[in-house]
């Protein structure tokens, strides 16, 4: 025995080199998911176990506008890839542009909610329990954002200076799995703190 | 401008020996390395360093324990040898160790070349290494090293409410939150980078169900890592929203619940034992078969246990809470999972016994090391069912027993397969066998240390003594057992110096190994020892679970029988 080659004969199993960044990025998403599901217990387990207000039906307002940008940021983000496959550079950075937009709508909102909620209405994370809940588990989600939003700035950058190309598609397409992930929880976080929990 | 004789010159010339370089161009080389081998060396080196400080850590506690009304160290520097020697053993020396193994050998079993991402393995690792660093540096940041410093001093698990800004006042419990936060983020990424090379990075013919049973067991512990190291991670920055923004998560004052640390905590921190013990059983489902010239026992029976176990140790924390008082409903449930997951547990027992029956077994050092694991997991898993009663457990939780018994599984099966591991694939490592004089002189002293030691220490359990306790009284009836168990150290301690001069000395007289001196069919043997940095000069192509036995035996190969 002497080469370290056995038998090279018909593979079965192709290399999939071309999965790995898919397969790195769920399992990135299964651990955040994990983070975010702990946060969201704790909001449940102490909906309703505050001592003093404000409580969250008080103060609370849906953030309709902002979720529906966030949303459609998913949607942006789409066709921006799509655009990639067809090789449209132009209108991929056209597309990614308006999931910027959109995203920054978002943070703005939660911005403006959050100075509502600190200067008029009280509720800070030492206030109560809910504020203590309610800071974090959006506030979690707020970072997630900015994280998703400076990596799009960071491609977008790129793209105006002419760097990103077709044979970058793949990478864009891995980026985009973080950015839906983003979106999907902002489901899960919208339902729990302004409807189940309210 | 260049003569044809410069131009002939290649650039880097292979040195003629390593030593002969600068020790700052050696130490570059190896941080600068983005190699899973030299980085799987680098993890196993530094939790080895942390394995001898946790060592020296409990030695200290063992010493203030052996006699009765000991004032050997203070009350303050007990309380932190506890919370840092639990703390390092865990998160610094086991987790590095069973990440590095894996780091070093599953791309080498799989025929591939490096790992998924082998920038991120090395981001992973120093993250890892930076918690660590972050952890100790505690004992000489604030008031310095008189009296051990700052150490944290919460106990491994760090129950609410002590660990809140008013009683744990200082920076003690900040070192602990933010070393493990930082380290958690390292095994992450490692995690994430197996998982990914498992998948994607196989060679031709290298099926799933192909798989060596090594990365079978890290592809599933790898898995467990990714869901359960993060709900540690929020429970921390929970912790540390409550000691520095003053929120009121674990404030029972302001309706906070200090349970809820509890199960947060333990969410994490009972999948984290099978994090650790399943690439232990990696390395018994490795030694065992080459030692017994037999093929595993049911490999696919193997695997589904260990899912299985994977599975349902998600859903069997609470049993650490059982005294805790938990409605009867959670205390059934929790008593029945417990319970339910030595079944698969027995199936692995069973399955390398059946590995054993009929083989020709040779009993070389990892080969001894290996049957002691065994037998110590069948008595560790007994006295785990014993705590997994709930009426067993509120008269024993939190004593000595407990203590015990988790110690049973970390030595007795845990550290044991690490240095079975150690005697096996040492010499595809350096390119030579450890001695193994040495390493039965390791063997038999470890062995009567690890049971004078943990054997008797399941008595004061019975007999009422706690943990964590720091001094008793002579009265109690405690000291001749505490004397036996201080003295079962001593030994381990001996044995333990064995094995590290055995390392360092086997890696300049050791005899050469050649690739393959066990005999042994997994794909790693097939290539030089130690493998070159690219692993296989051609990618191999394997058509059964033994590709060495195929090459072997052409005449009889494994996958006629497939």
């Amino acid at each position: 025995m002497a080469a370290p080659s056995i038998a090279l004969k018909s593979p079965e199993v192709p290399l999939s080199h071309e999965l790995k960044g898919h397969v790195g990025m769920l399992c990135l998403i299964a651990a955040e998911s994990a983070i975010f599901s702990i946060f969201v217990v704790a909001y449940l387990y102490y909906a309703g176990k505050s001592l003093t207000g404000p409580y969250p039906n008080e103060v609370l307002h849906t953030p309709i506008f902002n979720s529906i940008c966030l949303f459609s940021s998913s949607f942006t983000i789409v066709m921006a890839e799509r655009a990639m496959k067809r090789n449209q550079i132009r209108l991929f950075g056209t597309w990614w542009l308006f999931t910027i937009v959109l995203g920054v709508i978002f943070i703005l909102g939660t911005a403006r909610e959050w100075y509502g909620l600190i200067y008029q209405d009280g509720l800070t994370i030492r206030t109560n329990l809910f504020g203590t809940t309610f800071y974090s588990l959006v506030g979690l989600h707020a970072f997630h954002v900015i994280v998703g939003l400076t990596g799009l700035t960071i491609i977008m950058i790129f793209t105006v200076l002419g760097y990103v190309m077709h044979e970058h598609e793949y990478r864009i397409g891995v980026f985009a799995m973080y950015w839906h992930f983003v979106d999907a929880v902002w489901v899960v976080v919208l339902s729990v703190v302004y409807v189940i929990a309210k | 401008m260049l003569d044809a004789d410069s131009v002939s010159q290649p650039m880097f010339v292979p040195q003629a020996g390593a030593a002969s370089r600068p020790l700052f161009e050696r130490s570059h080389e190896w941080i600068i390395t983005v190699d899973h081998k030299k980085l799987g060396i680098m993890y196993v080196s530094y939790g080895v360093l942390f394995l001898v400080i946790g060592g020296i850590e409990a030695s200290i506690m063992r010493a203030q324990l052996a006699f009765a009304n000991n004032h050997l160290v203070s009350p303050q520097t007990f309380n932190r040898m506890f919370t840092m020697h639990g703390t390092t053993m865990i998160f610094f020396a086991a987790m590095p160790i069973v990440f590095g193994i894996a780091n070093y050998l599953v791309p080498l079993m799989i025929g591939a070349r490096d790992m998924a991402f082998p920038r991120l393995n090395a981001f992973s690792f120093w993250m890892s290494a930076l918690g660590g660093i972050i952890l100790y540096y505690s004992f000489i940041g604030g008031n310095g090293l008189y009296g051990a410093g700052t150490a944290p001093d919460v106990g491994w698990f760090a129950y609410a409410p002590l660990t809140a800004q008013a009683f744990s006042p200082g920076h003690s419990t900040d070192y602990w939150i933010i070393g493990l936060l930082v380290s958690g983020v390292g095994s992450i990424g490692t995690a994430l980078n197996i998982v990914t090379t498992i998948f994607c990075l196989r060679c031709p013919g290298m099926t799933m169900w192909r798989l060596p049973m090594l990365v079978w067991l890290n592809l599933i512990t790898t898995c467990l890592v990714l869901i359960i190291i993060s709900p540690l991670t929020s429970a921390q920055i929970m912790l540390l929203l409550d000691r520095y923004l003053g929120a009121h998560f674990f404030d029972t004052q302001a309706g906070g619940s200090a349970v809820i640390w509890m199960h947060f905590f333990w969410i994490f921190g009972h999948p984290e034992v099978y994090v650790l013990v399943l690439p232990a059983f990696a390395i018994l489902s490795e030694v065992i078969p080459v030692f017994s010239r037999k093929p595993i026992f049911g490999y696919n029976i193997m695997v589904l246990a260990t899912l299985a176990i994977g599975f349902i140790s998600l859903g069997v924390w609470a049993h650490h809470m059982f005294t805790v008082g938990m409605v009867s409903y959670a205390n059934a449930f929790f008593v029945a999972s417990t319970a339910a997951i030595a079944v698969p547990t027995g199936i692995k027992i069973f399955n390398w016994l059946g590995t054993m029956w009929g083989g020709k077994i040779i009993f070389s050092t990892a080969m001894l090391f290996s049957i002691a694991g065994v037998a110590q997991m069948l008595i560790a898993g007994l006295t785990g069912i014993m705590l997994a009663c709930a009426p067993f457990d509120w008269q024993l939780g939190n004593s000595y027993f407990v203590i015990a018994h988790f110690h049973y599984v970390i030595l007795g099966v845990i550290v044991f397969s690490i240095f079975s591991g150690s005697y096996y694939w040492y010499p595809k490592v350096t390119g030579r066998l450890m001695n193994e004089t040495l390493g039965k002189w390791h063997f038999w002293l470890f062995l009567i240390g690890f049971h004078l030691t943990f054997d008797v220490m399941h008595i004061p359990g019975i007999l009422g003594m706690p943990r964590r306790i720091y001094t008793y009284e002579a009265s109690r009836g405690w000291e001749g057992w505490n004397l036996a168990v201080s003295v079962g150290v001593v030994f381990q301690i001996v044995a333990v110096l064995c094995w590290v001069a055995n390392l360092v000395w086997s890696s300049y007289k050791g005899r050469e190994a050649g690739n393959d001196p066990w005999d042994a069919w997994t794909l790693e043997w097939s290539t030089t020892s130690p493998p070159p940095d690219y692993n296989y000069a051609i990618v191999p192509t394997v058509r059964s679970r033994r590709p060495l036995w195929d090459l072997k035996h052409p005449e009889d190969p494994d996958w006629k029988y497939e």
